[in-house]
């Protein structure tokens, strides 16, 4: 009895702490998206999003591209160090029903890659923009940025590419 | 037989996004002129939230909203899935030299085969070239029924049709009737609990209907013909059912919580577990079925009477081999291999993939490929080149996946 009341307080107090962690990053994201330019996230007509901060880019694929791919079981990603320019095959993931290049959105060295979605490439599945990013890279050349889509423009892209194909 | 070319169209579709689909083959379906078709279950494929792709020309699944590929994939291993596989050819043929004129064309044993019992064949051009798969069924002594492959429609029409019209001209009575994706449907239910699932809806004692046998009967209350066949590996049936009542039959089936529709996707990596080649993959008019390692289907009695198109070349590879082999490769760690992956052995091209996906059964990848003949032994230790790496692989028995078709001991 005791056991299950101090259960339920328990998972009652994760609950309420969530909603305020969930609330607090929600806010957080507004004012990244509204007041900081830099760190937008900007999408490739390959499905690829980049999100930059200071002079390095996150990049990962989007959620229209996780889907299409379905269960992602490999994952293979650039090498430290290595040096490429916007729109190089840097890398592949693989499902079961496909297989799929990724391609640098901007040009860069790369500085890190997430060994953990190496490890379980899944989660670019459960978690594309987050857990799910691909690599990180120094960009050599922030201007790039200005050519590819933002937020709004990719799902008018991808709206458009859908309704031409019916 | 059964299977398909899976386009390579899925993702291409979106502006130029490189996705390359393991199986899928755009080669023949690239006029975009031509209009998809629908089979008669694309309401249900609307209503169950299906993945719509072109595929060889009809409109298809490749998954549902409610499962992933390899989820779809797992269901059909322990449950029982359905598939629509009605894009693929049905033909009819009557005549009492209709036996006679179908061993013309494929070295199959008809004439020792039993009324009611199915087989797996093919087409062989005069080069033992496979024109395609196919099952035949031998309905009686004076009526077969074929399923070919969609991807082959037109050319296993002109073949049919041709051979047809010269046997006819010496005197033969055949008459060859195409049946229209218009007029009937197919599906395939495949699984552990097909079967138990088909059970309470049909008249057909299925614990007597063994694997490669056919009969017609009700399913749903709607005149069917049933085969125990399938292209999963797994135990299951065909039904070929009039187009209008198609829905009605894959409803009743699927008011079962054991049975879930499945696409094109899980199609693929199951057929790929079991082993089962994929035309315009694996097999092609170069290849002869010795080359394929399907040298059993060329039935005993046909090798004796050596009076199947390529007779010559196939019965000289069977006598003294070929230079390349099909054979399974597994490889346990790493990306999976997909088609046109060079296979080496100390540094030196000795292959290729034909296709290849992870396999979700057995955790790893499969794959399917042609090598030289010193390294088809299972258990040799290759190399297969993919995205410029060369990745450890193995010759592996197939099929991978145990098969559990329904055959009496």
């Amino acid at each position: 009895m005791v056991l299950q009341r101090y259960l339920l307080s328990a998972t009652r107090q994760c609950i309420s702490r969530r909603r305020i962690l969930g609330s607090l990053r929600q806010t957080f994201c507004e004012l990244r998206y509204s007041y900081s330019s830099d760190s937008t996230r900007k999408y490739t007509d390959r499905h690829e999003w980049v999100v930059v901060e200071k002079d390095i880019g996150t990049v990962g694929i989007s959620n229209y591209a996780q889907e299409s791919l379905g269960d992602i079981v490999f994952a293979q990603l650039p090498d430290l160090g290595s040096e490429i320019k916007a729109g190089d095959e840097c890398g592949a993931l693989e499902s079961v029903k496909a297989a799929s290049e990724i391609y640098s959105p901007v040009s860069g060295t790369i500085t890190e890659k997430n060994s953990e979605v190496e490890n379980k490439p899944g989660l670019i599945n459960t978690s594309c923009f987050e857990k799910g990013w691909l690599f990180k890279l120094k960009l050599s050349k922030p201007d790039e940025l200005n050519e590819l889509m933002n937020e709004e423009q990719y799902e008018k892209f991808l709206k458009s590419d859908v309704d031409k194909d019916h | 037989m059964c299977s398909q070319s899976l386009t390579r169209v899925l993702f291409t579709k979106q502006s130029n996004l490189k996705w390359c689909i393991n199986t899928i083959n755009n080669r023949l379906y690239s006029d975009k002129s031509v209009k998809p078709k629908k089979t008669p279950l694309y309401d249900l494929h609307e209503k169950y939230g299906g993945k719509v792709v072109d595929f060889a020309g009809f409109l298809l699944p490749v998954q549902y909203s409610d499962m992933s590929v390899s989820t779809s994939h797992l269901f059909t291993r322990s449950s029982a899935s359905i598939f629509d596989v009605s894009h693929m050819l049905q033909t009819n043929v009557y005549g009492k030299d209709c036996v006679s004129w179908f061993e013309s064309i494929c070295p199959v044993d008809l004439k020792g085969m039993a009324n009611g019992s199915s087989s797996l064949t093919v087409f062989l051009n005069n080069n033992g070239g496979i024109i395609d798969d196919l099952i035949v069924t031998k309905v009686k002594e004076d009526q077969l029924y074929i399923v070919s492959n969609a991807g082959r429609m037109e050319i296993d029409k002109q073949h049919m049709q041709e051979t047809s019209e010269t046997y006819k001209k010496s005197g033969k009575d055949l008459t060859v009737e195409f049946l229209d994706v218009s007029q009937r449907a197919l599906i395939a239910v495949q699984g552990p609990k097909a079967v138990t699932s088909l059970q309470p809806l049909t008249n057909i004692p299925l614990a007597d209907l063994i694997f490669m046998t056919s009969t017609i009967g009700k399913v749903a209350g709607i005149e069917c013909r049933v085969t125990r066949c399938g292209y999963t590996g797994e135990d299951g049936v065909e039904i070929s059912i009039p187009a209008d009542k198609a829905i009605t039959v894959t409803e009743a089936l699927l008011q079962n919580s054991d049975v879930k529709l499945a696409g094109l996707g899980a199609r693929d990596s199951l057929r790929l577990e079991a082993g089962l080649c994929l035309y315009g993959n694996d097999i092609d008019e170069t290849i002869t079925p010795v080359e394929a390692s399907l040298t059993w289907l060329i039935a005993k009695r046909r090798r004796g009477e050596a009076n199947f198109p390529g007779a010559d070349i196939i019965m000289r590879q069977i006598k003294e081999g070929v230079d390349k082999r099909r054979v399974g490769i597994r490889i346990e760690k790493g990306a999976p291999a997909r088609k046109d992956a060079v296979l080496k052995n100390e540094g030196k091209d000795i292959g290729k993939v034909t296709s290849g996906c992870p396999s979700p059964s057995l955790g790893g990848n499969v794959a399917m490929g042609y090598v030289a003949e010193q390294f088809k032994k299972s258990g040799t230790e290759l190399f297969v080149n993919i995205r410029g790496k060369d990745v450890r692989c193995v010759v592996a028995k197939m099929p991978f996946v145990p098969s559990r078709y329904y055959i009496k001991k």
